[in-house]
């Protein structure tokens, strides 16, 4: 792959009840959207441990999409505002660590938004596609 | 209530093991959590509940090669359990605080006496010291009166220490043992709870007043230093990355196993999880042309710091156990700083306040996820 057609990869941790259903109507609605995203779908975004983030940036991932439901709609109340505070906190310590802290986004997209999930995933790749790849995959000694 | 122990012929360390030794005669508690000698001359926590055995005691030992908050949770987490009084070094009872909140201690029947600390040596550079006659207590002694330490030829305090700006007991204790500013050969102020002051007949007495005064210049000194080497770590990350910094990692986990408040049972990093499949490091070597081993020794930083930094109290027994002399305790210090005052959290103040990441608030961050 050169840089010219570098296509990037996104890993997207979509929470069942909101945006893993958006991405669904996205689908059934024939809603076109690039196919650089590989959804793994999860309960919560709150079950989204920090090292499932880490181990795909430093595997060389060129970025991770945290979906969840917006705040006030969690199927469990609370776990998307803990969500929240988690991804802040990664963010930061990225940032303080050297490392690409754009490369992940968290995005509130309900399960009726259909249109903002492709939206989200078009903008995501094509502001990977200006920033570059992670320079991890290269990276053998991490 | 404020009060004072009688130090008879100049001996602190007498008088300090009098206080202890009254604490069990007079039943007030079963056991002391506290530094012990041994036969070895060695310095190490022990749990006394023999009074003669305190003669053996060394609250004031200026070594420090674990985090007795560590062995705080072990005996009073849960019941049955007898009551005991901790002496711990301040970052030892912020250590205590954290771990109260990660349900792995309990203050229930604990008695916290915190001890102003002047810092602490590394363990080979206390057992090399003791080779060569031992540290100077008279120094020591008088460098909590003056604020001033005098560096001991040939050795230095730990890095931990040397930018340690809260080496002060306050928050989290019951019984303050007020070194700072204090003439230690005639009496060792102290302030402690009526009752207890009742029951071991300690009578009021006014502080002489210079704790604050040489707190504040030990704390501004120490804050220099500490500015200094974060501005150095930080650099040091901005330019070569976490990647670059803990490059010699040699991944013995001897950090986290050191470090007070990571006590997970069913820790990631001790979990099959990353014992992958012999094609898969093939693959790996494919796709990236050479793979590091063991695998995932940057992972294993990077988890750490998301589970520990906003926690971390700044003791620095991972640097002093880490094999490849990485600087561990500056770069979760250095992150940690920034981190802490983002979510407006001080690691080890109170049990009251909460973990940042099992709590929040609905209206705080909330453009974050909202974007488009």
């Amino acid at each position: 792959m050169t840089d010219d057609h570098f296509e990037p990869r996104i890993i997207a941790f979509l929470c069942n009840w909101c945006t893993y259903t958006g991405a669904d109507l996205a689908g059934t609605s024939r809603i076109q959207y690039p196919p650089n995203v590989r959804i793994i779908r999860l309960m919560c975004s709150g079950s989204v441990d920090p090292t499932y983030v880490l181990k795909a940036l430093l595997d060389g991932a060129d970025g991770v999409l945290i979906g969840g439901c917006h705040p006030g709609d969690c199927h469990y109340q609370s776990g998307n505002y803990k969500a929240r505070r988690r991804v802040i906190a990664l963010k930061g310590i990225l940032d303080q660590a050297g490392l690409d802290q754009d490369r992940v986004w968290l995005r509130w997209i309900s399960a009726s938004e259909g249109q903002r999930f492709a939206d989200t995933v078009t903008q995501m790749v094509q502001f990977l596609k200006e920033k570059g790849p992670n320079p991890m995959r290269q990276e053998w000694a991490v | 209530m404020r009060s004072a122990i009688p130090v008879e012929n100049g001996d602190t360390l007498a008088a300090l093991r009098g206080f202890l030794k009254m604490l069990l005669e007079k039943g007030v508690v079963d056991t002391i959590l506290v530094p012990m000698m041994t036969p070895s001359g060695a310095v190490t926590p022990g749990l006394v509940a023999d009074p003669a055995l305190i003669d053996a005691a060394d609250p004031l030992a200026p070594v420090m090669g674990l985090n007795a908050a560590r062995a705080a949770g072990p005996v009073s987490v849960r019941e049955p359990r007898g009551r005991v009084a901790a002496v711990l070094r301040p970052c030892e009872v912020r250590a205590l605080v954290e771990l109260v909140k990660l349900q792995q201690a309990a203050t229930d029947d604990l008695i916290v006496i915190a001890v102003d600390c002047l810092g602490t040596y590394a363990v080979p550079d206390y057992e090399a010291m003791r080779v060569d006659g031992g540290p100077d207590r008279d120094a020591l002694l008088k460098g909590l009166a003056s604020g001033e330490l005098p560096p001991q030829e040939g050795y230095q305090l730990r890095d931990a220490c040397q930018m340690c700006e809260r080496p002060h007991a306050d928050g989290g204790a019951d019984v303050i043992l007020e070194l700072f500013g204090a003439d230690l050969t005639a009496r060792i102020p102290i302030s402690l709870p009526d009752d207890l002051a009742n029951a071991l007949g300690l009578a009021a007495a006014e502080p002489d007043g210079r704790r604050a005064e040489v707190i504040e210049k030990v704390v501004a000194e120490r804050t220099e230093v500490r500015d200094a080497r974060f501005a150095e770590i930080r650099a040091q990350l901005a330019d070569g990355g976490v990647e670059g910094v803990f490059a010699a990692c040699v991944c013995c986990h001897n950090c986290m196993t050191t470090c007070p408040i990571c006590y997970c049972k069913t820790c990631l990093f001790k979990s099959p999880v990353f014992d992958h499949d012999p094609i898969q490091y093939l693959s790996w070597a494919r796709r990236k042309g050479a793979y590091r081993l063991p695998a995932d020794t940057m992972l294993f930083q990077l988890t750490r710091l998301n589970h520990m930094v906003l926690s971390c109290i700044g003791c620095g027994v991972c640097s002093d156990a880490c094999p490849a002399d990485l600087p561990v305790a500056r770069v979760f210090r250095a992150i940690g700083d920034e981190l802490q005052r983002e979510f407006e959290y001080v690691p080890g103040r109170s049990v009251e306040d909460p973990l940042p990441l099992i709590t929040f608030r609905e209206d705080e961050w909330s453009e974050v996820g909202e974007e488009r």
